[in-house]
């Protein structure tokens, strides 16, 4: 017991904007609690301005990050579930504490959330040969479809399942090439900010993912309505909330995803709907012969 | 080119004898009715009359469906839905399409003149593009409907139900192919509603569903005005909306649509840039640029708008883009040399001359075509501003008309920046010799579709649809299906 003498050292939980970890500019911060309602840790509470600026940070990582070679995000997204297996402890006791789940599930929830990672980087070179088209047009030209990102993709992240459910919504965007602007579950914030600091640490590159954590509520408003948000996942909105935010999602004609009333079983392997739900095909034509 | 003016239609030198297509050939009737269930019944709205814009005379009355109307179509299609359609195998749907197919064909002349006359475009593209156009994607689609497991959405991939459609004016029968073939490829039912403007082919289109014995309620055609639209797009019992249209209208849908299961897909405005690079084969050019921007008149969502050229070779361009317009007939779109038909409302036509006058005020270049104009008829003349500036109304806002707005750029990079420096993303054309020039700026453009050394081709096998605000979702192609099933 001796070694329990000493005193550890607390983290300051805090958002990931950019690459960067600020508190909220808002200078909120709120008490997470454990599954039982103990104190976990105090959370920046990030404000419509935060918010606002992980959207202009996913932009300017657009154009980089969608132009990247899908073979070398395939290996970024790989390098992300390597890294965090080195955390796999951290995170699963995260989860333990959050969600309340016994150690063992805990351990095997992480377990499927890194393979997750493993899952999506293995999708990033196959969406055009699975999605995309030589067309055979009836006429003298070359025509093709391939698939390319849809842009900046705003998520709302489950509130319950606060690392699977994370990651299940959040590697899909990051596969396609789009950019992220996650806001993380209200209550359960901690494992997205272990996520993040994994992320920081795995050659995503600023500005690619960007993770909020504060009340999702009071920012999911301000996401669905910003106009330079091409794409809206509302997984982590209770279905009688959605109408309003999707009739906001109107006014800039966002794709908003398709995705159930309630959340998923996340332990089940995924279809690519959420990979089609990021993506806009693109329809090439040439002349031959002229 | 020689002396533009003296090479202008209707000036002497260019003159061409009359060569008209006979207007009987669309057998036109005094009245036409919606058509429910199998059948072409009284609607309870009141009539319309649709009139040829080119002349200004009244075609045929209209009868419309009002709300009740609505209703009994969606509760039609949804019985043939359950009962017929969706339990049917999809060897015998596809037979049902091919039958389609051909029928259109075979009534091609007929369809074509009926469109000129309702449309008020060029009996040459009626009859050369969009008839054509029309049988191959009912020929494409029916044979999806026996292949379902194979186009990579898992097996067995669900119909959704009853679709409500909404299309526009400008390719009233083509829109409606591009609606109606992968809704029934997939086995869904369809209620669509046509352009309150041009009803004719799509009732005509009812004909055939008749002709080809198509089972009753499967399709159901409701002539009417926006408020039948409306209607249509928010009734309960439509499962999945598909509208093409303007933005402002798709965001009203998508807004109304918010909070409900009902999928949706909209194909909506554009504002496409035509850049054409120094080494870009000029007359090749030219003639994209014509074609990118005067087919149809210009009412199209596609269009190439926006011309963006490199400095140095700018006057070059608008020189013989000036010459190439000089000779364009715009007249009778019954006569089979008739390049510009006429435009297809007062409406229209007044959105045009607005647009037009703002670039005039905002300080643009005007030049307009010399050629002569018929007497009466809703016509405008082929327009070019020069001088335009990104902030200018001709610059940002969809014109859907025959007029081209035409910017400069000094580097590749400034072309791509300027080309998606708009809200839309439909298409984008791209002209130069140079090979990997092509393949990196058909990369960078935001645009669903990009025509490189060529403009405005489609196919119901290339899938089409725009970035942004023109829209989600996709028309034609294996993506194209996706619209229409429960995926």
């Amino acid at each position: 017991m001796s070694e329990d003498a000493r005193l550890p050292v607390a983290k300051t939980h805090k958002l990931y904007i950019g690459g960067a970890f600020p508190r909220s500019e808002s200078g909120r911060s709120y008490a997470a609690g454990d599954a039982r309602g103990r104190f976990l840790a105090n959370v920046a509470q990030a404000s419509r301005k935060d918010l606002r600026d992980a959207v202009s940070a996913a932009r300017k990582a657009f154009p980089g990050w969608s132009a990247a070679s899908a073979y070398n995000r395939g290996q970024v997204l790989y390098r992300v579930a390597e890294v965090a297996e080195g955390r796999r402890e951290q995170l699963a006791e995260a989860v333990a504490r959050g969600e309340g789940t016994p150690e063992d599930t805990a351990r095997s929830i992480v377990d499927t959330a890194i393979d997750r990672w493993v899952w999506y980087a293995g999708w990033t070179d196959k969406l055009t040969p699975v999605l995309g088209s030589a067309n055979p047009v009836a006429g003298p030209y070359f025509s093709f479809t391939v698939v390319e990102p849809t842009g900046v993709v705003g998520t709302l992240a489950p509130q319950e399942s606060s690392l699977l459910g994370l990651v299940s919504v959040l590697a899909p965007v990051l596969a396609t090439g789009c950019t992220a602007v996650v806001v993380a579950s209200t209550d359960r914030p901690v494992p997205a900010i272990t996520l993040a600091e994994i992320l920081e640490t795995s050659d995503v590159p600023a500005g690619a993912a960007n993770i909020l954590t504060g009340s999702a509520d009071e920012l999911a408003p301000h996401l669905a309505s910003h106009a330079d948000v091409n794409a809206l996942d509302l997984t982590g909105v209770p279905a009688e909330q959605r109408g309003a935010l999707e009739r906001s999602a109107a006014g800039s004609v966002k794709r908003v995803l398709r995705v159930p009333a309630t959340e998923p079983d996340w332990t089940v392997t995924p279809g690519i709907d959420r990979l089609r739900g990021c993506l806009e095909y693109k329809t090439v034509w040439h002349p031959v012969g002229t | 080119m020689a002396d533009t003016a003296e090479n202008a239609p209707g000036t002497g030198a260019w003159d061409y004898d009359p060569a008209p297509e006979r207007a009987e050939l669309a057998n036109l009737r005094a009245h036409y009715r919606p058509f429910i269930d199998g059948a072409f019944v009284d609607g309870t709205g009141e009539p319309l009359k649709t009139s040829n814009p080119a002349t200004g005379e009244t075609l045929a009355e209209v009868g419309t469906a009002a709300d009740a109307d609505v209703g009994t179509a969606v509760t039609a299609a949804r019985a043939a839905f359950e009962r017929t359609w969706s339990t049917m195998p999809g060897t015998e749907r596809a037979k049902y399409l091919f039958r389609i197919a051909r029928l259109i064909q075979e009534r091609s002349r007929e369809l074509a003149v009926l469109e000129t006359l309702d449309n008020g475009k060029p009996i040459k593209e009626s009859r050369d593009a969009d008839l054509p156009a029309v049988a191959a994607h009912f020929f494409h689609h029916a044979g999806w409907a026996d292949k379902l497991d194979y186009a990579g959405f898992g097996p067995l991939p669900r119909p959704l139900g009853v679709a409500g459609q909404v299309i526009p004016w400008n390719f009233p029968l083509l829109m409606l192919a591009w609606k109606i073939a992968p809704a029934l490829a997939t086995g869904n039912t369809v209620v669509l509603k046509p352009a309150e403007t041009t009803p004719l082919t799509a009732l005509a289109f009812a004909e055939i569903c008749q002709q080809a014995q198509l089972p009753p309620g499967v399709v159901n055609i409701l002539p009417g005005g926006g408020d039948t639209g409306s209607t249509l797009v928010a009734h309960p019992g439509v499962d999945k909306v598909a509208f093409t249209g303007s933005t402002e209208v798709g965001k009203l849908i998508q807004s109304r649509l918010a909070g409900t299961p009902t999928k949706l897909t909209l194909e909506l405005g554009g504002k496409a840039a035509n850049i054409v690079f120094d080494d870009a084969p000029l007359d090749q050019a030219v003639e994209g640029i014509v074609n990118g921007v005067f087919f149809n008149q210009g009412h199209v969502c596609c269009a190439g708008s926006r011309l963006l050229v490199q400095e140095s070779v700018a006057e070059a361009v608008l020189e013989r883009l000036r010459g190439r317009i000089t000779t364009l007939r715009v007249g009778d779109p019954l006569d089979k040399n008739t390049d510009l038909g006429a435009i297809n409302s007062p409406e229209q036509l007044a959105k045009i001359r607005e647009l037009v006058a703002s670039g005039e005020s905002e300080g643009a270049q005007r030049w307009t075509s010399p050629c002569a104009l018929p007497d009466k008829g809703l016509f405008f003349a082929p327009t070019v501003f020069s001088g335009v500036h990104q902030s200018m109304r001709i610059a940002r806002e969809e014109v859907f008309g025959p007029v081209l707005s035409v910017l400069t750029f000094r580097t590749p990079e400034e072309a791509v920046r300027k080309a998606n420096n708009t809200p839309y993303g439909l298409s984008a054309g791209i002209w130069t010799e140079k090979g990997s020039r092509i393949l990196w700026a058909a990369e960078q453009v935001r645009a669903g579709v990009v025509w490189a050394n060529t403009f405005n081709r489609f196919d119901p096998t290339a899938s089409f649809g725009g970035y942004k605000e023109s829209g989600f979702g996709r028309e034609g192609g294996r993506a194209g299906l996706e619209a229409y099933l429960d995926v």
